[in-house]
């Protein structure tokens, strides 16, 4: 059965409410899904809880859900990129936990692949070990950080089959694989879609059972 | 020669032949284009890449929108060179795969310890992989002004909030560079526009001046 759907088709298959978490794919807007951000803008929920690595630059990517304040929480490494979350972060319209990008990249794994936290010692002696539980094994102090999930992944892939496995290119990958893993309903939107068993399975970086659902870019 | 070309001129000289180096933006990103040409380092970019090229308007190439570096510069991919998920670029980072790492720094005191990531109340860019980068690679070097606007920004210990905990083991900035070890800081090399003098009155850390203290070179 082919997961591919158009973005109109969308609404009435998945379950978008306020306050709900998002993982979001992409470096600096770069592997980040425009379409599927344009989707959640249309769908008009808001107080988001956002995952994501950064929050891009102005006008890019996850910037366009903070431009439209529908952003209340973020976990994120870097927003100094984007003049407005520094602003509403400073005004606190909006929450921010900073994590180490190895750190968040881990917990986001973690979450996927049932593992109950993962121990770093990034972080130590800084303002993200606080409040955290520290562990020392063979003589040396790691902190504990704890699993991530969300109710939905949004994903950028080059191509797909209609069984959504995912092939990437280039730096475009980035966040997509882990976040493939960590929420409950997953969507891809894809340059490319070919099918079942066109694409080198040697190459497919997602399987295609972490997929739910992919749209195809509008050319 | 512009301070800042003159700091990465300096820089370049640091890499070794065959090194893996992730480097930050500014001054350490503009060593990269003073690299010997008679050896071959392996740049890596946290965003997922090894053996990443120059950009390709410099290279007359066309540009490729999914080759970026970590600042989002359309970049390209040198022969032998890899993509990978952040994931295992965050391993590479964490797991002790890369030699040699430059940062910039807001603050570095004499124990090493590394403040670049916040200003409370101020500046908050955040972390992105400087904290990883700077505990996980195996040789930190701060490249940076000697000062900021006259104030010292290096100092007996830092008062910003860490990036990471004595993990610098080399300053370089236009006035010299500095050794970090356990015995503390250490002045080896020096500009020749400089004095010792000089150099101490902009420095609040502590620091002993190398015997065989040498002339800056880049």
């Amino acid at each position: 059965m082919s997961k591919l759907v158009s973005k109109e088709d969308l609404l009435n298959k998945i379950n978008l409410w306020d306050g709900m978490t998002i993982l979001v794919a992409g470096f600096l807007g770069n592997g980040t899904p425009e379409m599927l951000i344009d989707f959640i803008l249309e769908s008009g929920i808001k107080n988001l809880k956002i995952i994501v690595n950064d929050t891009s630059y102005p006008g890019k990517g996850i910037a366009r859900l903070i431009e439209a304040h529908r952003v209340k929480n973020l976990i994120t490494t870097h927003i100094g990129t984007n003049p407005e979350t520094q602003k509403q972060f400073n005004n606190q319209e909006l929450s921010i936990e900073f994590s180490p990008q190895g750190t968040l990249l881990e917990r986001i794994r973690a979450g996927g692949s049932g593992l109950g936290g993962i121990l770093t010692s990034v972080g130590i002696g800084t303002p993200v070990e606080e409040g955290k539980q520290k562990i020392m094994i063979n003589e040396k102090e790691y902190i504990l950080e704890l699993p991530l999930t969300g109710d939905l992944s949004i994903l950028k892939a080059r191509k797909a089959d209609s069984f959504g496995n995912l092939v990437y290119y280039g730096t475009s990958c980035n966040f997509n694989p882990v976040m493939s893993l960590s929420g409950k309903t997953v969507i891809a939107q894809v340059d490319e879609v070919v099918e079942i068993g066109e694409l080198d399975p040697n190459l497919i970086a997602t399987p295609g059972i972490l997929v739910d659902y992919i749209v195809q870019t509008d050319k | 020669m512009d301070i800042r070309e003159f700091i990465a001129r300096r820089v370049a000289k640091e890499f070794k032949d065959g090194e893996v180096i992730n480097v930050g933006f500014g001054i350490p990103l503009m060593s990269t284009r003073f690299i010997s040409p008679e050896i071959t380092v392996h740049i890596h970019s946290e965003n997922g890449i090894i053996r990443m090229g120059e950009s390709p308007e410099l290279l007359g190439l066309p540009v490729d929108p999914d080759i970026t570096d970590a600042g989002g510069n359309y970049k390209t991919i040198l022969p032998g060179g890899s993509f990978f998920d952040s994931l295992l670029s965050f391993a590479l980072i964490r797991g002790g795969h890369l030699d040699t790492t430059v940062l910039g720094a807001l603050q570095v005191d004499e124990e090493g310890n590394l403040a670049n990531w916040i200003i409370p109340g101020k500046l908050v860019p955040g972390i992105g992989g400087a904290m990883d980068l700077a505990v996980g690679s195996n040789r930190v070097i701060v490249a940076m002004e000697h000062t900021a606007k006259g104030n010292p920004k290096i100092l007996k210990q830092c008062t910003l909030p860490l990036t990471a905990r004595k993990k610098v083991s080399l300053i370089i900035t236009e006035m010299g560079v500095f050794e970090i070890t356990l015995e503390g800081m250490t002045l080896i090399e020096i500009s020749s526009e400089v004095t010792v003098t000089d150099i101490q009155k902009c420095t609040e850390a502590n620091f002993k001046v190398s015997p065989m203290l040498k002339i800056m070179e880049v």
